[in-house]
């Protein structure tokens, strides 16, 4: 059947070129790397200055970088620290948090870099969600 | 080392959280900035109140 002139052909809507899940993936690697894929210079250098300030103030707190799973509390610490990306794999061959500190401040420096992990996570999908036009 | 009084550090942790709420959860600047200080303000003020419950239950 031939199509009418007004018709349009399948696949030809406007479709941005290149890898759709490249600003998560990069996002999540490096914060604030997402946004500055699709050109969101502001919200990427913010989210950044969030995120890796969170990640290293958590450290000078001497706070724990999650290195194995020997419990539950243990995976799920791990997995939020494992949402920051590079800073979790430079910290831990630079060997930052490794040493156990029994204080108030050290736990919640614990805390930073888990929730700044997480954070990331966010930050990544905002980033694919900007991609892929879901968000403006 | 850093080491922050405990409100400092719940006054840290609201700035960072509240800045990536904003920023993801909504899409234009001006409703960022509002939900990022409605969050924060939420934060704060929440740890504000918990803490006085606290100290009114040890006492």
């Amino acid at each position: 059947m031939a199509a009418t002139p007004n018709s349009t052909p399948a696949g030809t809507k406007t479709r941005q070129p290149g890898f759709i899940y490249l600003p998560l993936i990069v996002g999540w690697l490096v914060p604030g790397a997402g946004h500055f894929m699709v050109r969101k210079w502001g919200r990427g250098a913010l989210l950044a200055l969030a995120i890796v300030s969170m990640f290293v103030l958590g450290l000078a707190m001497q706070g724990k970088v999650y290195s194995g799973a020997h419990d539950i509390l243990d995976i799920l610490g791990l997995t939020g620290d494992l949402g920051s990306g590079l800073l979790y794999f430079v910290g831990r061959m630079l060997g930052l948090g490794a040493d156990p500190v029994q204080t108030t401040v050290a736990d919640y420096g614990t805390k930073f870099i888990v929730v700044a992990g997480l954070l990331n996570v966010i930050a990544a999908v905002d980033a694919h969600n900007l991609r892929t036009g879901r968000k403006s | 080392m850093f080491h922050p009084s405990h409100f400092a550090a719940v006054v840290l942790f609201a700035l960072f959280a509240s800045t990536v709420f904003g920023i993801t959860m909504r899409d234009n600047p001006r409703s960022m900035v509002r939900y990022g200080a409605y969050c924060f303000i939420l934060f704060v003020g929440s740890a504000i109140l918990l803490s006085w419950v606290m100290f009114l239950i040890a006492r």
